[in-house]
Formats: structure tokens, sequence, C-alpha cells
């Protein structure tokens, strides 16, 4: 087979290739052409553009993206997906077993979803309270169903539940616990607390992170030795011991929400200082730069300099480290209230769920007590996908 | 170099006398003071205490004095004679309650270490040279399942399964037989038995993390120009990558020994505290939480100057090993 053609015939088959791919575009006009001017298109897109293609090719980021979405939607709405409220107890269901959901009833019929009614009976045997299903009566399971009224974010009254069986019976989907308080909803409860104070507390260490590091990356000389000082200083510290003390230190009589600000701002006092550290350092790489100097020339002010021209030189760091900051914050406040000196019952946190867990015995018979777990890593194994799409995507070596 | 390691030590004195009344003002934090929780624990059990006892327990613990004297006799002690104070839960000197539990938790942590690096060097290497195999993207899974699940939650959870499969509750060091007797093989034996799971718990996810960070940095080794000079020029395969690249990947982990000084003093806190474990960690979690001034405050001084001496070792050795550090 020849490798060269003759020079007419490669004239020849130039056009002829040009002509076939331009038919063949007409026709595959929707990909093709579509990829083509994206590829255009991206030539002259700006950094986020670029970082978001690159994102989206990353699937299983783009999935944890929306499972994230999903769970924040979840804690906004948790009244709504609830079907009770976290202090509602069912006195006749303590520690029960999660509520069968079945399919075919007794007589072998099949109809959508249903559950039983359950009653404790005490087991003659062994002198335990077993729940026995009680198969004669069948309590649908409906979504949008009525249940218990409470007030959407303190504001809006309704009644209206994600999940429900319209009728007083109750549906613990993942079972009861000593007091006989439905799982499932505490766990939705608890994502309020345990997700926004990850999200809060790491903005407040990101603001502080970045003005500290800012400063003293931006100044040097005796402000640089201050700060570099300070944050050694509190690095020291060994942090289990400091958050303990700290905590140990909330008053026992502050409220719920008060405590929660509390510890997140415990937790965002010792946090700051590893963005600090690499804010430092990339804005003494970039501060010799050309363009900050034309901005010092132009009279702009030093926290604009900061701000609006060093900051976007490296904003994929920043978000790459607000993805790893926020599980480690949630996995701060689980530990602190696992400890018991977090969030303490009644009040509901992931951590505090897991305070009961801590007697293996007791979980040994009642398992679905580890469920908050099942949340807890789930919530960080999310945010780990995400965080290592966005390294890639941010990364400007990679194709 | 040596100018480096001075300046350095110049800073570190100032820095532990200000950590030693960070520690101080920690322990004193939670309000109520020690002699309120044993008084409410004793009204606990039954017994009272009227006002003249309580003032003879105040002044007994010398708790009377404004705190920058208690905290100047504290620090006097600690540095004269080397005398922590007594706990006040266990009415023992500091030191020997130390003396019991820090042993035990640096053998625990040592050995979690070692292992650790033992098994996660070779996997993060052999992730690195086979990439996108089939071994990496399994190991790749591992790390990331490793660190996502906190060490307290794996540890509650292998306990349940241990519970549920064996009926056996896994916690402690020790069974209850061999728990106070005197060394011997059958305890070492025993021992054996049940220290696998705080091993497994306690390098899970550091495993996960030096795999991570081997393959990452080896990654980026190989990519060099040096690496395939090297090959070019006739060297063995296990040499090309034994003698240069692994030597700089090594790097990140070798600067983050000196943080390995408090971790293994220390231990792992929680997990300790799950796992029912004689260490350091409860103790000091009971302590902080029953303000047993002396004992949380004579320990958290300890881990203080080890977190800093640890640093100052880090930073020397990463001086040591990239010399652009040293002009900073």
């Amino acid at each position: 087979m020849e490798t060269t053609l003759p020079p007419k015939a490669a004239e020849a088959s130039d056009s002829y290739v040009n002509r076939r791919s331009g038919e063949l575009l007409k026709r595959y006009r929707g990909t093709r052409a579509r990829r083509q001017e994206m590829a255009e298109h991206l030539l002259e897109a700006s950094q986020y553009e670029l970082m978001l293609v690159k994102f989206r090719k990353h699937k299983l980021a783009v999935v944890s993206f929306y499972l994230l979405v999903a769970l924040y939607l979840i804690a906004i709405f948790a009244n709504f997906v609830a079907p009770y409220d976290p202090l509602t107890r069912f006195d006749k269901l303590l520690f029960a077993s999660p509520t069968q959901i079945h399919i075919r009833d007794a007589a072998a019929n099949f109809h959508l979803p249903f559950v039983y009614a359950r009653t404790s009976k005490l087991d003659e045997k062994t002198f335990t309270y077993k729940f026995v299903e009680d198969t004669t009566q069948i309590f649908p399971l409906r979504l949008f169903a009525k249940g218990e009224p409470y007030m959407l974010w303190g504001l809006i009254p309704a009644d209206v539940h994600l999940i429900g069986t319209d009728s007083q019976q109750p549906l613990l989907l993942m079972g009861s616990d000593q007091l006989g308080r439905d799982l499932f909803s505490r766990i939705v409860f608890g994502s309020r607390v345990s997700l926004f104070i990850g999200l809060v507390g790491v903005f407040i260490s990101f603001f502080l992170g970045i003005l500290l590091g800012g400063i003293s990356g931006y100044f040097g000389g005796v402000v640089d030795l201050l700060i570099q000082r300070l944050i050694e200083f509190i690095i020291s510290i060994p942090q289990i011991p400091l958050w303990m003390g700290l905590s140990a230190a909330i008053p026992r009589e502050w409220t719920g929400i008060q405590k929660f600000f509390a510890i997140i701002v415990i937790l965002s006092l010792v946090g700051w200082t590893g963005l600090a550290r690499v804010v430092r350092g990339k804005i003494i790489s970039l501060r010799e730069e050309d363009y900050v100097t034309a901005a010092k020339i132009s009279s702009a002010s030093d926290l604009a300099i900061i701000f609006r021209h060093l900051l976007p030189g490296f904003t994929s760091y920043l978000i790459v480290h607000i993805t790893i900051a926020i599980p480690g914050m949630i996995l701060g406040e689980t530990t602190l209230s696992f400890l018991g000196l977090g969030i303490n019952p009644p009040d509901v946190s992931w951590g505090s769920l897991l305070q009961q867990a801590q007697d293996v015995t007791v979980i040994g018979y009642y398992p679905w007590l580890l469920l908050p777990v099942a949340a807890i890593i789930l919530a960080v194994i999310l945010y780990n996908f995400l965080g290592d799409g966005l390294r890639d995507a941010a990364d400007p070596y990679t194709r | 170099m040596s100018r480096f390691i001075l300046r350095r030590v110049a800073i570190l004195i100032p820095l532990l006398v200000l950590v030693s009344v960070v520690a101080f003002v920690v322990i004193q934090l939670p309000g109520g003071g020690f002699v309120d929780s044993y008084i409410r624990a004793l009204q606990l059990q039954g017994g009272s205490v009227n006002e003249a006892q309580k003032q003879a327990l105040i002044r007994q613990y010398g708790l009377d004095k404004p705190v920058l004297v208690q905290y100047f006799i504290w620090i006097s002690k600690i540095i004269l004679h080397g005398d922590f104070g007594n706990s006040f839960k266990f009415q023992r000197p500091v030191v020997d309650l130390l003396k019991e539990r820090v042993p035990r938790t640096m053998a625990l942590s040592i050995t979690s270490i070692i292992l650790t690096w033992i098994i996660a060097l070779p996997i993060g290497i052999l992730s690195a040279l086979k990439k996108y195999s089939f071994w990496d993207y399994f190991f790749t899974f591992l790390s990331f399942l490793g660190l996502s699940i906190p060490p307290f939650l794996f540890a509650l959870v292998l306990l349940y399964i241990v519970f549920v499969k064996t009926g056996y509750l896994a916690t402690g060091l020790f069974s209850p037989a061999y728990e106070n007797a005197p060394w011997s093989l059958a305890k070492f034996a025993d021992l054996m038995q049940n220290v696998w799971l705080p091993l497994l718990v306690l390098s899970v996810t550091s495993t996960a993390g030096i795999i991570r960070i081997m393959r990452a940095s080896l990654l980026d080794e190989l990519k060099k120009q040096y690496v395939t000079t090297a090959r070019a020029k006739g060297l063995p395969e296990w040499r090309v990558i034994l003698q240069y690249p692994i030597r700089i990947a090594i790097n990140p982990l070798i600067s983050t020994i000196g943080w390995l000084l408090p971790a293994v003093v220390g231990g792992e806190l929680v997990v300790s505290k799950v796992l029912n474990l004689p260490t350091v960690g409860p103790m000091m979690l009971d302590a902080t939480l029953g303000q047993d001034m002396y004992l949380a405050g004579g320990f958290v001084l300890i881990l203080c100057t080890l977190t800093i001496v640890g640093t100052l070792i880090s930073d020397i050795l990463l001086a040591w090993a990239d010399p652009r550090i040293r002009l900073e």
C-alpha cells in the first residue's frame, strides 16, 4: 500500500475529505457539531468555565455533588421529610426494630407498600418483650401524607410529610431508641446540625484564614512574624484536649442553639490555621508579579489587592481546601458530641445519636442504633469524592 | 543549617512557656472546679459536706489561692522537682499514673505506626508504578474508604461485628482473667489475642492516608526527566525506582515524622475510649471532664511540649531534606 499519494491525487482526496466530512457533519449535526462548537468556545473560556467542564467529566464527583445537594435539601426541609418530630415518643415501642414494609399481605395478595400495626407482647419463655405484627389491618404508605402538624422553619404551619401512613400508626423506618423516638426522624433532624456546622464553621475559618494568611503573606515583616508565631502556637496545642477543655467550658445551661454556635466557634478558632499557612505561601509566591505592581501603582488599596487580584490566582486551592475542611468539621462535631462534650440529648446531631451506641451490648441487641454511622460516613465520602473531582478539575496540568 | 536550628530552638522556650500557660488555662476553663464536682459525687453517694469541710478541701488542694499563684506553684514544682502534683481522683502522684499508662500507650502506638508503614509504603509504591491497573483502583478505593471512615466509628462497627459473631466483647487489652496478673507467656498470648482490634483500627486510617500521599508524590517524581535519563543509561528498573524517585517521594512522609511524637504518647483518644483500652486517652478524658486539675494539666503540658518538639524535629528534617527551606 502506498504511503504517499502523488500530488494531484492528494489534492483530490483532500477536497474529497473536506466534502465528505462536511456531509457527515451535516448528518451527525447533533453531537459532532455541538462538540466542535464546544471545543472552539473553550479556546476563549474563562478559568471557571474550564474548571466546570473538567469537573463534569468526573462522573463520580458530579454524582456526589448532586447527592450532597439532596442531603442539604433534606436537612433544610427536615420537618417535611421526617415523619415525626425528634422528640415524639412512642411509649409502647421502645427499642423497636424498623417497621417492616410489606408488599404481600397474609392472604398473599399484592398491595402497594404497606405496614402492619405492632404491639409488644411478653414472650412467656424468655420473659422479654417482643413486637408482634397485627396482620389484620393494612396501613398503606403514602407519599405526602398528613401527619403531625409542624411549623416549617418555625414560620409556616403545615402537616404534610414526605412519607407517612395517613393514620396514627407509627412508622419507624429505622427503628426507635430507648425512649421510643423514631430514629429516622432524629437522623434527619440531626443532619441539620451536623451538616450545617460543617458549612458555617468552615466559612468562618475560611474567612479568618484568608484574612490573616493574606495579611501575613502580603505585608511580610513584623506582621508576618507575629501571625506565623500565632499560628505555630495554635498548632502546638493538641487538638482534642483543646476541644475538650473549651467545650467543657460551655455552661450547661445554654440552650441547644447556643451550644451549636459555641461549638462552631471552637472548631473554627482552631481550624483556620491550615488555610492561613497555605494562603500565605501562595501570596508570597504571587506578590512579586507585574499585575500586583500595576495595581499598587494604580493606588489600589492593600485589601483590594489581596482580595481582588492575588486571591483569584489560587482559587482552585481554596475550593479544594473547603471540600476537605468541611468533613473535618463534621467529624469534629461528631467526635465532640459522641464524647458528650458537644450537642447533648435531647438535642439531636449525628454525634449525640451515637452516644447511646457507646455500649456495645446495647448495639448487639438493637443494631439499628448504629445507622447514624452510615449517615456520617455517607456525608464524608461524598465530600471526599467531590473534593477529588474538584482537585482534578482545578489542576491546570491534567488534561 | 545550624543557624536554622538555632533560630528554631530560640523560639522554642517562649513558646513552651506560653503553651504551659494555655494548658493551665484550658484546664481551669470548665467552671466549677474540682471541689464542686467532688462534693457532687459525694452527695450522689449519699454523703454530705458542710461548708467548713468544703473550705478545708479547698485549702487542702490549694484552690483558694488566686489563679496566677496556682499557676506559678504548679510550674515551679514541675520544673524544679519534676513533681506534677497529685491526682485528686486517684489520690496518687500524677507521675505514677503516667508511668503506668504511657509505656503501654507508646507500645501500642509505635506498633501501629510500624505496621502502617510496612503495609502502606509498598502498596503506595506499587499503586503508583502500576497506575490505573486493577490493583491500583482496588487500593485507591480502599484508601478512600479508609480515609472517609473516622477511626472511632470504625472501632464501633468492628466491635459490634465481633460481638454479634462471637458474643465476645472485644474491649480492653486483656481478658478479665489476665488483667492484673504478672507478665507471663500466657498473658502475652492473651494480649496478642486482644490487641489485633485496636491495631487494626489505629492502622486503617493512617494506612489509607499514607498510600495516597505516597502514590501521589511518587507519580509526580516518575514524570521527571532524570528517571528517563536513568533508564536510558541502562540502570536496572528496580534501581531506577528505588534509588532516586522513592527517596524524594518519601519526603512528605519523613517531614511528618515529627508529628508522630505527640501522637505516640497521646494515643488515639476517642478510639481508646470506645475500645476501653488502658491507655492515656480515656484517663485524660475523664480527668478533663472531672476537673482533675493536676492530672489533666500535667498531661496536656506533656503533650504540648511533645508537639512543639515534634514540630521542631519536623522542620529540621524538612530543612535537611530540602535545602530550599533553609533559606526561608
